[in-house]
């Protein structure tokens, strides 16, 4: 059957959606977090690929490509961040993290 | 210029003596006191030459005091007759308390305030009488009112003189607030307050009714009922008379002035001043003198059981104020206010006597601890004998009597004459009270001066004759207990133009009082007889046989008990009213005020906003992924609201 | 065309049973292959949809340098997979919940189309056909034209997240001995020989 850009949306509404679970019901570690950021990002390229696909217009991958260096440059400095923090503190458990406790 | 000296003299002395006591010193505090009280009191005795007699009413306007809509009045001296007589009474025992004051109170720290307390009390006793409007009136009532309660409280470092000076101002309040809804009244119905209009349009009102809570009744008779009530207050009559006996708590010479002179008598003065409305209003006139008459055998039983000297003295007041109520009540008001003149003279002696044994005695106040003192104090025995003498009313018809001798009988003959409701019952027991007044007086005589003495060893020996500076005013109070009487019988009772238009009768009433002149000898006398023979039973009970009072009243316990609880009035009146009202007042503190105001109000809130801080701050709670979560939720909620009802 | 249906639908379960494998795993380094494989699938389904060369650069850089970064990372930390907390249930219902929630809404939303054709005409930049230039190519015509401020600005980003990294991370070990070339280098004769006279007989 005919793949329309509808099957790339629930794609990347599904892969959203297992992102954003996995940022709050992960109770390992940090990284878990960073990896599901990721993936939310993935979803969003997929959602701009098959409209660029649908709508034949190229600026929809374009704007993927951007979204794609950003994601980089962003996991490369959350990452530093999570050395230096471990450095610190010595863990990355997800529970420990609540100096910012109101 | 006179009367305004006389009237504002006591209250600069009252003002810079108070301010400036402790500056002044103790001496020159007394004599500034003591100086402007006599002088006022020669003014007064000129302007009581100057007034009575004539028909000439000398008023001073002051100072205008409030204008507004229909309420005009001001502050105003208004002298007549019946103000000449008051300025006289109030000036002369307030001079004479002055003078005795300055040695009774030589131990006292304080003398200064208590010199100005007197004199403060002298300056609104006057201006209450020289009011030309009820609410100056009210003022010098209130002001009256005051003073008793700082003086009654003047030794404030004893528990027991606080709470009789909070009781006294209490139950005056109560009168008061019946005598404020009067004067309310007064102005709804004449649309003034001043004596002058009301008492003209009094006869236009009479007979008309006015609606009072749910009933309709006669107007001046709602009226004047109000303002009796007032003058139950002031005067002690029977249910407001529980403050009396406890204002004794204050030093002697203060019973005297206020509690036997002259702010008691404030409540007579009153109905006196109102009799263009009393004599229109028969119903209250019969309520005057069965109160009265209530009061005067009230008071003279309890007086019997009593063992305190000052007390017994406290209720003989209260029942010769009894005798003059329930003599306005028959419209003989000024047999009323003559028997308020004698019986200043002799009860403020009769005060002013026993606190010279109270002070001989060292502070004793209980008879039953003196006894025999006559040898050791014969002056103050001797003027005591006649100031008691004065009050048993002793004397011969048309020959001579003491003063009380002359007012008190007269009471009696006009109560036999008249026809007015209750003359008769007043009549009867103004009989048995003269037997039980003389019984007691002469109780205490006995039991204080006579007899083998009961007292202490160490306290005899301190016992002496009181000093000259109590005594003189004491002599001078003696000569009018003697002969204020025979003097002014007929200016006061006899004669029309000695009151001018001070006191309004109505004919039938003046009728009246012309009869009981020309009762026969029996009848004058009978109230003497009655008098003699209490003296005697006295004589007897209480120096011949004195085992006898213990065991009468060992036999008749309950009778004994009830009369010596002041017929239980004190005790009613905690579990029936002092009690509700405090726990009323205690309810509203707590529950009222403390939980649902202030737990709704401040505290409420305060705790509402403590409690939502803190659960809010529990949304801060540090971890990443909780606040990861509320956006999640916020964003379902969102794009849920749009999709739905966006 | 019935092969791509079938790649599509191929890829798509993989990509989506890997997403759920990512957040399940016990192993944080299973973790990253299961992302590494997402990533991969993901580049699939963008070659079925005629975006090679963005199918390619994700390759390049999300699997070979960002996953590889995750990688060495999770090896670099002293990070024991401990068993699952029990936690983990506490939120499940209302996460699943908001979850469903979510996706039911994203589904909704995304597929109701309204075709409007002045839209499809006004197409930002149309792609030209394939066979005229490859979508390399017209990529870059556009990107070097249109875009180029943002290029840069991209380029930009890549750097400050370069240096950041490095700031953030780079520390100086106490004892540890370095060498300074630079100071070797530009030493003098003054700095290591000294002369001193010394007369015979005595020491120094």
């Amino acid at each position: 059957m005919e793949i329309g850009v509808g099957h790339y949306l629930t794609v990347g509404a599904i892969l959203f959606t297992i992102g954003v679970f996995g940022i709050f019901l992960n109770r390992k570690n940090v990284i878990i977090i960073l990896m599901s950021v990721e993936l939310i990002l993935l979803a969003v390229n997929v959602n701009l690929v098959g409209f660029s696909a649908h709508l034949n217009d190229l600026v929809g991958q374009v704007f993927a490509m951007f979204v794609l260096t950003v994601a980089a440059a962003e996991a490369a400095i959350g990452l530093a961040i999570l050395v230096v923090y471990f450095r610190n503190r010595g863990t990355i458990e997800v529970e420990d993290i609540n100096v910012m406790k109101g | 210029m006179m009367f305004i000296l006389l009237v504002f003299l006591p209250g600069i002395a009252a003002l810079v003596v108070g301010l400036f006591g402790r500056v002044l010193g103790d001496r020159p505090s007394q004599l500034i006191t003591s100086i402007a009280v006599t002088l006022s009191a020669v003014f007064a005795v000129i302007g009581f030459f100057q007034i009575t007699g004539t028909d000439h009413v000398e008023r001073i306007q002051v100072l205008h005091w409030i204008s507004s809509g229909a309420l005009d009045f001001s502050w105003a001296i208004m002298v007549d007759s019946l103000t000449a007589v008051m300025f006289v009474v109030v000036t002369v025992v307030s001079a004479l308390v002055h003078w005795y004051s300055i040695g009774y109170m030589s131990h006292d720290p304080h003398k200064p305030r208590f010199m100005a307390y007197l004199s403060l009390f002298t300056f609104a006793m006057l201006m209450l009488v020289s009011a030309d409007n009820f609410v100056q009136l009210f003022f010098g009532w209130e002001g009256v009112g005051l003073a008793s309660y700082l003086l009654i409280g003047f030794w404030f470092n004893k528990p027991t003189a606080n709470a009789a000076a909070i009781k006294a101002f209490v139950v005056n309040r109560v009168g008061d607030f019946g005598f404020a809804l009067g004067i309310m009244a007064i102005f709804l119905v004449f649309k003034s307050v001043d004596y002058a209009t009301v008492f003209e349009k009094a006869p236009e009102v009479a007979g008309t009714s006015i609606g009072f809570l749910w009933m309709e009744l006669d107007t001046l008779t709602i009226i004047t009922f109000l303002l009796f009530i007032g003058a139950m207050g002031k005067s002690a009559q029977i249910f407001l008379h529980t403050w009396l006996p406890d204002a004794m708590e204050g030093p002697t010479p203060v019973s005297a002035l206020i509690h036997a002179a002259t702010m008691v008598t404030a409540g007579v003065f009153l109905v006196a001043r109102t009799s263009p409305m009393f004599e229109l209003a028969p119903v209250t006139l019969g309520i005057v003198t069965v109160v009265g008459a209530i009061t005067a055998l009230f008071a003279g039983t309890v007086a019997l059981a009593q063992n305190d000297i000052k007390r017994v003295i406290a209720y003989s007041t209260c029942s010769q104020l009894g005798y003059m109520f329930f003599a306005a009540g028959l419209s003989a008001y000024s047999v009323a206010i003559f028997h308020l003149f004698t019986h200043a003279f002799f009860k403020a002696l009769l005060f002013l006597g026993a606190g010279s044994v109270i002070h001989a005695m060292s502070d004793e106040q209980d008879m039953r601890k003196m006894g025999g003192l006559f040898s050791l104090m014969p002056l103050t025995g001797t003027m005591m004998w006649i100031g008691s003498i004065s009050l048993a009313g002793v004397g011969i018809a048309g020959v001579f009597g003491f003063s009380g001798f002359y007012s008190k009988d007269l009471i009696l003959e006009v109560a036999w004459v008249s026809h007015a409701t209750g003359a008769n019952f007043a009549y009867w027991v103004g009989l048995a009270v003269a037997f039980l007044t003389a019984l007691y007086s002469g109780r205490l005589l006995f039991m204080t001066f006579h007899g083998k003495t009961r007292a202490d060893q160490s306290v005899l020996a301190h016992a002496h004759e009181a000093p000259l500076s109590m005594n003189i005013p004491n002599m001078v109070l003696t000569v009018g207990a003697i002969f204020a009487g025979i003097f002014a019988v007929h200016a006061f009772t006899e004669s029309e133009e000695f009151w001018g238009h001070a006191i309004f009768m109505l004919d039938a009433s003046k009728h009246v009082l012309e009869e009981a002149h020309h009762l026969g000898f029996g009848v004058k006398m009978l109230p003497v007889f009655a008098g003699l023979i209490g003296l005697l039973m006295a004589w007897y009970f209480y120096l011949r046989r004195p085992d006898l009072p213990p065991r009468i009243a060992n036999a008749n316990r309950p009778v004994y008990e009830f009369l010596l609880n002041k017929w239980y009035f004190d005790e009613i009146y905690e579990a029936l009213l002092v009690r509700p009202a405090k726990f009323l007042g205690y309810t509203l503190w707590r529950v009222g005020d403390g939980r649902i105001i202030d737990g709704f109000g401040p505290d409420g809130f305060a705790a509402m906003v403590m409690g939502l801080a803190r659960r809010s701050a529990a949304l801060q709670s540090g971890y990443l992924y909780h606040y990861a979560f509320a956006m999640m939720i916020g964003v379902a909620v969102l794009v849920s609201w749009f999709l739905f009802f966006g | 065309m019935i092969l791509s249906a079938i790649a599509f639908y191929l890829f798509a379960a993989i990509i989506i049973a890997s997403a759920v494998m990512v957040v399940g795993a016990r192993n944080p380094v299973h973790s990253v292959f299961f992302l590494i494989l997402a990533f991969f699938n993901a580049a699939g389904l963008f070659v079925i949809a005629g975006a090679e060369f963005l199918a390619m650069i994700m390759v390049i850089v999300y699997v070979g340098a960002v996953a590889v970064l995750f990688m060495f990372v999770v090896m670099m930390l002293d990070i024991n997979f401990v068993r699952l907390r029990e936690g983990f249930l506490q939120y499940l219902p209302i996460g699943a919940l908001v979850g469903i929630i979510l996706l039911i809404e994203l589904i909704f939303v995304l597929t109701t189309q309204a075709n409007v054709p002045e839209v499809l005409a006004i197409g930002a930049a149309p792609a030209p056909e394939i066979s005229e230039v490859t979508n390399t190519h017209a990529l870059g015509q556009l990107i070097y034209t249109r875009y180029i401020y943002l290029f840069q600005a991209g380029g930009l980003i890549l750097l400050v997240a370069m240096i950041g990294a490095i700031v953030l991370t780079l520390r100086e070990r106490p004892g540890v001995r370095k060498q300074k070339i630079a100071d070797q280098v530009g030493r003098k004769r003054s700095d290591a020989v000294e002369i001193k006279k010394v007369s015979p007989g005595s020491g120094i």
